[in-house]
Formats: structure tokens, C-alpha cells, sequence
């Protein structure tokens, strides 16, 4: 029997592309270091691999925090059809972030001095710590579904004898990381337009982080329900919907509120990159806010998608500007990023939409399209019966 | 007493003396067309500026709170008692974080190598531990660059001011800026005119970050207490909630 080469698809050639190109990226990041193929310069050190494969990558896998804080702690179970998908979102997330590091770190040999090389006074030094130590945790809340599918109760019972304070533990090192992503920015006040530059930077992106973990999980389920033809649940994806038209407003109105006690909303008048690129984002975070507060948006699935997707964009507007953008002006240069950081970046996100699919596909991640009769009993179970 | 540098842009005539010492302290190349560069780098750790017939100098300016020592991650840079800010490259992983954070825009990374480091000058802090003039201090023909304890650099500092009143613009740079450096700066006209950063803030900028990373304990132990506390209560509920839905189950049957 022959064995027959996977089929040639559009998007498996994409893929295939991107990799490839990657490789090659690679291969240049290694012979020539950073400035073989970075725009990277003494004026602007930090570019396109920090603001959007770290403070990206770290937000948009914030869902996994979130709902596990609504799954477990808040004890709103009704929940738990997206909480696995989030938990893999989050576990591929800080790997992907943890790849993207051994890029950008001009020795990624040492990655783990942090471990043994301690500065307390150093905000990095805590978002080292905690990405390491919430990883862990990822990792412990995703090995069930490995665990699961081998049947293996033994260790699964140990796990769920410590998932209470492992999960009390990962909604706290997320807390603290996501806010100390903001706090990294606090130490250049002056080299920051003004827009993007506040002491509560931790604040907003803590927000931030945890409105767009909740469209992140909308995405995905509505991408998984497209991919393994099952059903979209779409009552819990609207009342998410609900909750993050809430948190938006929330984000906004803080936004708004610094903004105007810092006396710089004035800064909107001038016509310079830095005024559209700030109402691009919160264009991009404000519509789905007003678009998700309205009941037939929320229960219309292209719609929810859409808004979704939009807080995904500014979400990754809002970083970018604070990464690039808001240091720009002061830094006396352009930085594009190179092709090279480009390919990388794409390489990354390619790799994480493809193991999430492989790992949905083969792991009991999505309850009802592996074991639709015992969820379905189980569901039974749950539901009290009526009685009189 | 704490070491310091005074450069009097005054008394420097644009000769690179320090240029070309500090290059042979470090073993770095130094020729015509390096010399020519007016930007530090990371083969270039002092640089003499031309500001029309004026002249400025670049180099770390070792602050009393430096930012770099305080962000880096991996506690690779040090301020010593002795003044200099020091740098141990075996520590460094790359992150350039004190890059991002130097209001002065002073240290270099090493782009194009393939095992990178950090560069900055140190002061020649093992010159100054054996009690010798940093190297720039000593090659210096005219006293523009002269190395001695702070406060007794900032006393001269006034002295010139007070002695020479028309020749100087009556205020001495690194004296508040970023809450004050041990590299001290004289000039006839006002600094932004010889190119220093007259934005900066005038207090120390470790103390920006730690304003938010203090709370870290706070959030711990009362985010902990909290959740533990929002679980113990819902999950009681789930539980009695449970236990009813199974009575009523029971009692559904039995009837």
C-alpha cells in the first residue's frame, strides 16, 4: 500500500510559504545576529518582536485566566464548553511568546539566568518570572486533556487534588504579568507621546488583557465550530458578548478619564501619524463596544464574530502604537521592520493556528464533538429535572 | 565619597584625546573615519560632538539612580558606591530593556554579533578602584574633562560659574536631571544648544516602576485571600445546590 501525500490546499501552501521563509529568517538570525535581520538600532531596540509576538501574544491568550477565574472560581459552570479551547489558547500562547523570545534575546542561550540572576527592582524581572511560572500552570491545566485521551485517571485524580490553588495561582501570576506588560513603559516618560505614556499603563492593559481573552475565545469557537462542523454555542458566546461590551466601556471610560486629567486630549487636533494610528485603535475597540451592547448583534454569529474580530485588531493596535508608535517621534528614527521580523512573527502565528488545530483535532478539547454521548449524559445529570 | 566626571564644553578644544584613550582602555579600534562618527556605539563608547564652534562630549552618565540598573531584568548592571555604573557582560541575556530605558540614549548594543553584548562606558572603574583618573580625565590636554569626587567637582563647578560669570550659562547639567548623574556638564550656552536632553524628568526613574511593582505583595496576598475566599463561598453553593437537585431527583422518583 502506498501511502498518499497530504492533499495540496490553498492554505496548506500558505502555510508551507510562511515556514519556509521563517527557516530561512532563521537561519540569518543565527549567522548574523540581531542586525541581520532586524531594523533594530541603539535608537529603537525593542520592535516588532516585542510589541506584537510578546505584548500580543501574551494578551490574546489571556482568555485562559479569565475563564478559568468564571469556570472555577466564580463557579459559573455553564461556561465550560469554551473553557478547554481557552486553556489551549492560553498553553500555546506563552509557548509561542517563549519561541518569539528565543528570537529577540540577543543570547537565547542564557534564557534562564533570570532564574539565578535576581533584580526585584526590575518590572521584566517579574513578567520573567511570572510567564515562567504561569506556563507551568498551563501546562498542568492542559495536561488533563492528554491525560484524558490515554486514559490515564491515576495522575489526573493528583491534578484535580491540586487544581484549586493551581487555578487560584495562574488568575494571580496572570494579573500581575499582564498589568507588569504596561509597567515595563513606565521608566520613559519623556521618550513617549504623551497619548500612550500613564502611570496607570498597568491598569489599562490588565483591562485590556482580559476583554480581549473574552474575544479571543468568541474567535475561536466560532473558527472550531467551522473546522469540526460542530455547533456554535451560541447562547454562552453572546452572553460573553455581553460581558465584553461592558469591559469595553469600562476600558474606554478609564482611557477617557486619564486622558482628560492629563490635559492631553488637545493632542487630537494635530495632524501627525501618531493622532489617526490612536483613533484607528479606539475606533477599532469602541465599535464592537457600541455593536455588542445591542441584542441582535450579540445573537447574530457573523456579527458577534465580526465584533470580535474587531476587538482583536485594536487590541493589537492598542500594543503596537504602545510598542512602536509612542516611541517613535522621541527616538530621532523610522523603524519598519524588516522582512525578516515580519516572516518570523507570521511564522509564529501560522505555528499556533496549526498546533491548535492538530491538538483540537486528536485531544479531547471540545467536550461534544469527541464524546457526544457522555456529555450529553452528563448534561442530563446536571440539569435538575422539573418537578410538578 | 562618590567618584564623578566635570566636562567644562568651555575648556575642550575638539582635540578626541579622550576619544582615542578611551578606545585603547576598551581595546576597541580607532582611526580617522571612527573618529569622525559623532554618535556613541558599540565601538565608540565616548563621543565628541560639534555644535557649530562649540564642542560637546557623549558618554554614560552614571546616575546617581540608574534607570538600566534598576530594569535589567537579570541585575546585570550595577551603580558601585564608588560612582561608576558598571556592567557584567557573563549576566546579560539580551533583552535590551536598559537600551529602551536610558534617558540618554547610552547603551550600545552589539547588532551584528552572533554572542551580543551591552557596551557602555564604565568610567574606567578599575582605574578609579586603584585611585587613578579615568583614562579620558587623564588624556585630556586642557582639564575640559576632569575626574574627582562629586561634591568637590560641583563646588569647582560653581567656583568656574562664580569666577567666570560671562563665559558660562549659569547652571550645571547632571545636577537634577533623572535626580541627579556623576557626570557633570559646564557650557557657555544653554545645554540644548551643545545637544543634551533638557526634557528629562528631574527625579530619579527607578522610582516610576516601583510606584506599580510595589503592590505586587499587596496583590498577591489579597488577591489570593479573595479568590480563595469568591470559590470557598460559590462552590459551597454548588455544592448545597447539588444536594438539593438530588433530593428533588429522589423525591421525583419516589412520588
Amino acid at each position: 500500500m502506498t501511502r498518499r501525500l497530504p492533499k495540496i490546499t490553498v492554505w496548506r501552501a500558505i502555510f508551507a510559504a510562511i515556514m519556509l521563509t521563517a527557516l530561512y529568517a532563521t537561519y540569518r538570525r543565527v549567522m548574523y545576529g540581531l542586525g541581520g535581520v532586524t531594523n533594530l538600532s541603539d535608537r529603537f531596540p525593542w520592535g516588532l518582536w516585542v510589541a506584537f509576538d510578546i505584548l500580543c501574544g501574551v494578551g490574546l491568550a489571556a482568555g485562559g485566566f479569565t475563564l478559568v477565574a468564571i469556570v472555577h472560581i466564580f463557579s459559573i459552570e455553564r461556561y465550560k464548553p469554551v473553557l478547554r479551547p481557552a486553556i489551549l489558547t492560553a498553553f500555546l500562547g506563552y509557548t509561542l511568546v517563549v519561541v518569539a523570545l528565543l528570537f529577540d534575546l540577543g543570547r537565547p542561550d542564557r534564557l534562564w539566568h533570570p532564574l539565578v540572576m535576581w533584580n526585584p527592582h526590575s518590572a521584566l524581572f517579574e513578567v520573567a518570572w511570572c510567564v515562567m511560572l504561569y506556563t507551568t500552570v498551563l501546562f498542568l491545566e492542559f495536561l488533563p486533556m492528554v491525560l484524558e485521551k490515554f486514559g490515564w485517571h491515576k495522575p489526573l485524580g493528583w491534578l484535580h487534588n491540586i487544581s484549586v490553588p493551581l487555578m487560584i495561582a495562574g488568575v494571580l501570576l496572570s494579573t500581575l504579568h499582564q498589568s507588569s506588560l504596561g509597567t515595563l513603559y513606565l521608566i520613559v516618560p519623556e521618550k513617549m507621546y504623551p497619548l500612550w505614556y500613564t502611570p496607570i499603563l498597568p491598569l489599562l492593559f490588565y483591562i485590556s488583557a482580559i476583554a480581549v481573552g473574552l474575544a479571543m475565545t468568541i474567535f475561536e469557537s466560532w473558527h472550531s465550530s467551522r473546522a469540526f462542523g460542530r455547533a456554535l454555542e451560541l447562547p454562552l458566546l453572546a452572553s460573553m458578548g455581553r460581558v465584553l461590551a461592558v469591559l469595553l466601556s469600562v476600558y474606554l471610560w478609564v482611557r477617557f478619564l486619564d486622558l482628560s486629567h492629563r490635559h492631553v486630549l488637545g493632542l487630537l487636533t494635530r495632524n501627525r501619524t501618531e493622532t489617526w494610528l490612536f483613533l484607528l485603535e479606539v475606533a477599532l475597540l469602541a465599535t464592537p463596544c457600541v455593536l455588542l451592547f445591542q441584542r441582535r448583534v450579540r445573537l447574530n454569529p457573523g456579527a458577534l464574530y465580526a465584533a470580535a474580530v474587531m476587538v482583536v485588531f485594536g487590541f493589537i493596535a492598542n500594543r503596537l502604537n504602545v510598542g512602536i508608535t509612542a516611541l517613535e517621534a522621541n527616538s530621532g528614527t523610522h523603524y519598519v521592520p524588516r522582512w525578516s521580523e515580519i516572516s518570523i512573527t507570521l511564522a509564529i502565528v501560522a505555528a499556533g493556528f496549526a498546533t491548535f488545530r492538530l491538538i483540537a483535532q486528536y485531544f479531547p478539547v471540545f467536550e461534544q464533538a469527541h464524546q457526544p454521548a457522555l456529555a450529553q449524559a452528563r448534561q442530563a445529570e446536571e440539569e435538575p429535572i422539573e418537578v410538578g | 565619597m562618590s567618584k564623578a566626571i566635570l566636562y567644562d564644553s568651555t575648556l575642550c578644544i575638539g582635540c578626541r584625546s579622550c576619544e582615542g584613550a578611551c578606545a585603547e582602555r576598551w581595546g576597541l579600534p580607532y582611526n580617522e573615519k571612527i573618529a569622525a562618527e559623532e554618535l556613541i556605539s558599540a565601538h565608540k563608547l565616548t563621543a565628541i560632538e560639534t555644535h557649530g564652534d562649540r564642542y560637546s562630549r557623549r558618554l554614560c552618565m552614571h546616575c546617581i539612580e540608574p534607570a538600566c540598573a534598576s530594569v535589567c531584568p537579570v541585575g546585570a548592571l550595577q551603580k558601585t558606591a564608588l560612582g561608576p555604573v558598571v556592567y557584567d557582560p557573563e549576566k546579560c541575556f539580551g533583552c535590551r530593556y536598559c537600551v529602551q530605558a536610558c534617558a540618554f540614549q547610552v547603551p550600545t548594543y552589539e547588532w551584528n554579533e552572533r554572542l551580543p553584548h551591552m557596551r557602555k562606558c564604565d568610567m574606567c572603574f578599575e582605574r578609579q578602584s586603584r585611585g587613578e583618573p579615568t583614562a579620558c580625565a587623564a588624556a585630556c590636554p586642557t582639564g575640559a574633562t576632569k575626574c574627582g569626587d562629586r561634591d568637590a567637582l560641583i563646588a569647582e563647578a560653581h567656583q568656574r560659574i562664580a569666577d567666570k560669570p560671562g563665559d558660562y550659562f549659569h547652571k550645571i547639567y547632571g545636577l537634577e536631571e533623572v535626580g541627579g548623574t556623576s557626570v557633570l556638564y559646564l557650557s557657555a550656552v544653554p545645554f540644548e544648544q551643545i545637544g543634551l536632553r533638557t526634557n528629562v524628568p528631574h527625579e530619579a526613574l527607578p522610582a516610576l516602576t516601583w510606584r506599580a511593582l510595589e503592590l505586587v505583595p499587596d496583590v498577591v496576598s489579597t488577591g489570593s485571600v479573595l479568590l480563595g475566599g469568591i470559590w470557598w463561598i460559590t462552590n459551597r453553593r454548588a455544592e448545597v445546590a447539588k444536594a438539593e437537585g438530588k433530593r428533588t431527583k429522589a423525591e421525583g422518583r419516589r412520588k
